[in-house]
């Protein structure tokens, strides 16, 4: 009586999670079976549907042919750009936000806890209260519409991130070893290099992480600063998505759309344990 | 010579002063052992001594020399940690060479010395190995190699055994004490385990509440407490103290009558507080010392507490709790009058005021 | 090294040998710093001023302010996000509380389902948006699909329809985010103290009122952690919006995020941009100023206990 109870219980439970699970699912599924299909068996149809044939062809085009504002090299470009601003700006954020959390964690220095605070108050700062400013400064420096200016912005946006989750993964080294070391006459950068370096695999993992999904998927920046064939994937999303065609090609836009989800998801995929580490650590701000 | 001199410290963090005008003259070659409550500024006094924090006012010499301004990898100094403080990605061997790495000592001179020490520690099958894979006696050995190898004027020691469990205490505790006699040089040891300062220092330093209570030798601290702080924060169980007063050569507690030093002769009239060692009061047949017969005196018994060796006694003399130190075959009735010797010789009496040592 | 420990009274920089050290700390440091302060001081100040395509100098006083306020795009996007800002955290708040709690039930394939409910946070807006207005769209998606399996009267057109198309937000925003919810309830149920739990088993506590008495109030502070980190999303959400919607039908689905951009860049106002900006950021702090008083009291109470 107790066991069937339990058992109807549990049937239940796995009931509900997993009819939520494919309901999350869904989305993911048909885009990637839309990116298989022709547009006219689309259009006789719906978006939802398996494919008759498999138009491979779409991601051809998708990649390499498509149309999008006049430029007929379909989403190459775009992912080249993206990738072009998210390698450097997610590596260079990283490394400086490693160092500036080294040093606001482990050096006391006048002032580190004020400057330290202001920049992770940076989180908080709406992206709207900085595209006035960010106009200017990309104009005077002439990088308006350069893939290195978004480098530059997003460097500098991500070191509030990157310094956070590095300060405070390092206030856990404990003070002793800093005694030992500096008593053994290591410096700020050997021990840096030697001993605390060699201790961040984890947190540089989640921040490289982090920083990797958010500056690829960052779409305001994009859309604001640069203009045709400079921007990133996410703008060019839009701009292909809006883009009317005589039939509605989409097909070859969920190709597209895949292709542009594709890099974050493989990180995700891989990553996952130190992606959700960076969400559970970003929150707890 | 001296090793270290400190000359009027003191430190503040903020309105608080945690250390209140320390002066110590360290001898060449001794072990001094600093010993306090949590919160006495030991450890503060320690990192200010490396040079890990600077002092607010005041002067530090090490080697005679004024070490002030020096930062900590030139004073000449090695210090052992708590916590061991091992550089968790290097193997022992990188361990204990990282500070000659930082010094460019050539390759060579530093294998050598790594030998040296890995021998004298019996580390050597250990040199491959990283932090993680120690246990905690064998980073032990390690922390101390890394401060050995440097062949330093002053070794610094903060709270090294108190990670350890106690049976490795004991053992290290020795070590120690050996390894310093084989080598000679300075030490300054910070802990707050008054039995790891009575067993090794040759000096000891008591603080309380950033000042240095008494700066003696260890048998001095133990007979001598320099104050009521003193004589209560050494020896476990600590030294009794009760009212009393000073009436014709006699120090009187409730109806017993002990005879009293000389020097209290000053006090006659006045109250003074008693201090009395559990080991001076022990069962009436106890011969202490000259062999002369010991004063005797009785007491409720209000508890006993057997640990094997001996058996404590919590009795009350004069209204107060006072414990005192039996033979373990001594037989004896909770809630019973008992009769116990007084070793005479080594009671202390305080000034009720000012809590100083009397006579 | 606990934050109290006082700072180390020797200047860090004091030789010119330790130079490179102090660049290397101090200038991305107070470029990081400097951008946050002078541009949020910019921002409003240009609000203040009567610039329209390019910065101007002149003091307007609440012109701006006034303009923005009166307009029907800012207050369909007020309205809106009070909707929208609503709805979305109470439901992925709900949402990622009974996830969390299945997940808690020692089911298999967890680790598979939590992977499953997070993945859209990995995904851009852009094309979590772009999905959604294809599934969405009564002509191509959802409703098409079950017109065709044969019940013809079937309708979902919340995308194109006035009054329901906020709603289509929330729900792509649920489906997105409540992930997060979820993970950070899931951590909170599994980090209640054993022993609690156990003193409870041994006073005869049943494990629906354990769950109900003992852990589930664990979970206040978390729940508004949560909740602050939802709201600050759902007022800054823009990108979401411009994917799915892009502010429509008409302007119906207009957030503040929206109304800045219009001005700044489609009317070339920049006063008023700035001015919207601004109030964005009030309601931001609106949220956040509390949050952070209350977090400041908890620690002061945790550090005094």
């Amino acid at each position: 009586m107790a066991d069937t109870s339990i058992n109807i219980r549990r049937i239940i439970v796995y009931g509900i999670v997993w009819v939520v699970a494919a309901a999350w699912l869904f989305p993911l599924v048909v885009v990637i079976l839309n990116s298989l299909r022709t547009a006219e068996e689309i259009a006789q149809t719906s978006m939802i549907g398996w494919p008759r044939v498999w138009a491979w062809g779409n991601y051809t085009q998708a990649w390499d042919t498509y149309c999008i504002a006049q430029t007929c090299s379909g989403i190459r470009p775009y992912m080249l750009n993206s990738a072009l601003v998210t390698i450097p700006a997610t590596l260079i954020s990283t490394l400086l936000g490693a160092v500036a959390g080294y040093a606001v964690s482990l050096w006391r220095f006048r002032g580190d806890s004020w400057i330290y605070g202001i920049v992770t108050i940076g989180i908080f700062l709406p992206q709207q209260m900085r595209l006035l400013p960010w106009t200017l400064v990309l104009r005077d420096l002439g990088l308006t519409n350069t893939l290195a200016g978004l480098v530059m912005i997003h460097t500098i946006q991500g070191m509030s991130f990157t310094t956070l989750f590095c300060r405070n993964y390092y206030v856990s080294i404990p003070a002793d070893l800093m005694k030992a070391a500096k008593i053994d006459g290591a410096g700020f950068f050997r021990i840096f290099w030697r001993i605390v370096l060699p201790l961040s695999p984890p947190i540089l993992i989640v921040t490289v992480i982090w920083q990797f999904t958010h500056i690829w998927n960052e779409f305001l920046y994009g859309v604001t600063f640069t203009t045709g064939t400079q921007q990133p994937v996410t703008a060019a999303l839009i701009a292909l998505a809006t883009s009317v065609a005589d039939v509605p090609q989409h097909g070859i836009q969920s190709a597209a759309v895949v292709v542009a989800a594709l890099p974050t998801l493989l990180v995700y995929l891989f990553g996952g344990r130190y992606f959700v580490r960076g969400l559970t650590a970003g929150a707890v701000k | 010579m001296s090793a270290l001199v400190i000359r009027d410290l003191h430190k503040r963090f903020g309105t608080t002063e945690v250390l209140k005008g320390i002066n110590l003259d360290i001898d060449s070659g001794d072990f001094t052992v600093l010993v306090g409550p949590s919160g006495c500024g030991k450890s503060t006094l320690l990192n200010i001594i490396a040079g890990l924090e600077t002092a607010s006012s005041g002067d530090i010499e090490i080697g005679g020399r004024l070490v002030n301004a020096i930062p900590p990898k030139d004073r000449d100094i090695a210090m052992v940690f708590q916590t061991y403080a091992l550089y968790p990605s290097m193997t022992v061997r990188q361990n204990i060479t990282f500070g000659m790495e930082c010094r460019n000592v050539p390759k060579a001179a530093q294998n050598q010395a790594v030998e040296r020490v890995a021998k004298l520690l019996q580390i050597e099958p250990l040199l491959a190995r990283k932090p993680a894979q120690l246990s905690g006696g064998q980073r032990q050995r390690v922390a101390m190699g890394r401060a050995l190898v440097r062949d330093p004027k002053l070794f610094l020691f903060d709270e090294p055994l108190s990670n350890l469990d106690a049976k490795l205490r004991v053992e290290m505790r020795m070590e120690i004490k050996q390894l310093h006699a084989r080598i000679g040089t300075s030490i300054v040891y910070v802990t707050h385990d008054q039995i790891e300062a009575m067993t090794m220092a040759t000096r000891i330093a008591v603080m309380h509440q950033g000042e240095v209570q008494q700066f003696a030798d260890p048998d001095t601290v133990y007979n001598r407490p320099a104050n009521l702080f003193v004589a209560r924060f050494m020896g476990a169980p600590p030294m009794n103290t009760v009212m009393a007063r000073i009436d014709a050569g006699a120090v009187v507690v409730g109806d017993i009558r002990l005879p009293a030093p000389e020097a209290a002769a000053a006090w006659q009239g006045r109250e003074v507080v008693l201090g009395i060692r559990p080991e001076c009061i022990a069962e009436p047949t106890r011969l202490f010392g000259d062999g002369s017969a010991p004063i005797v005196i009785t007491a409720p018994v209000e508890m006993t507490e057997p640990t094997g060796a001996e058996t404590i006694v919590v009795m009350r003399l004069g209204g107060e709790k006072v414990l005192g130190r039996v033979a373990p075959d001594t037989r004896l009735a909770n809630g019973a009058t008992a009769r116990f010797a007084v070793d005479t010789r080594k009671l202390c009496l305080f000034d009720p005021q000012t809590e100083r040592l009397i006579a | 090294m606990s934050p109290a420990a006082p700072a180390a009274a020797r200047p860090p920089f004091a030789s010119l040998k330790r130079l490179p050290e102090f660049l290397v700390i101090w200038v991305p440091l107070l470029i990081s710093a400097g951008h946050v302060v002078t541009f949020a001081l910019w921002t409003t100040w240009m609000s203040f001023t009567p610039s329209t395509l390019v910065p101007a100098d002149g003091f307007v006083g609440l012109r701006n302010y006034n303009a923005v306020l009166a307009t029907r795009n800012w207050k369909i996007a007020f309205d809106n996000l009070l909707l929208f800002g609503s709805g979305f955290v109470v439901l992925s708040l709900s949402a990622g509380l009974i996830l969390a709690i299945l997940l808690d039930q020692r089911i298999r394939g967890e680790n598979v389902l939590r992977s499953i409910f997070l993945y859209p946070l990995a995904v851009s807006f852009v094309v979590t948006g772009t999905v959604w207005s294809w599934l969405l769209n009564p002509g191509i998606g959802i409703q098409k699909l079950v017109n065709d399996l044969g019940w013809t009267s079937f309708r979902f057109d919340w995308l194109i329809d006035r009054d329901m198309a906020i709603w289509t937000i929330v729900i792509t925003a649920v489906w997105q985010s409540c992930g997060f919810a979820m993970a950070l309830f899931l951590a909170g149920l599994r980090s209640v103290d054993g022993d609690l739990v156990k003193a409870a088993q041994i006073d005869g506590t049943g494990p629906v009122r354990i769950y109900r008495r003992v852990i589930l109030p664990t979970l206040w502070p978390i729940t508004i952690t949560v909740a602050v980190i939802q709201l600050q999303f759902a007022i800054t959400t823009f990108d979401l919006v411009r994917a799915l919607t892009g502010g429509g039908p008409g302007i119906a689905t207009q957030l503040p995020a929206l109304v800045v951009y219009d001005f700044m860049f489609q009317r070339g106002n920049l006063g008023r941009g700035a001015a919207a900006a601004v109030l964005m950021l009030l309601v931001l702090l609106a949220v956040l100023l509390p949050h952070w008083t209350w977090r400041a009291i908890q620690n002061r109470r945790a550090a005094r206990g």
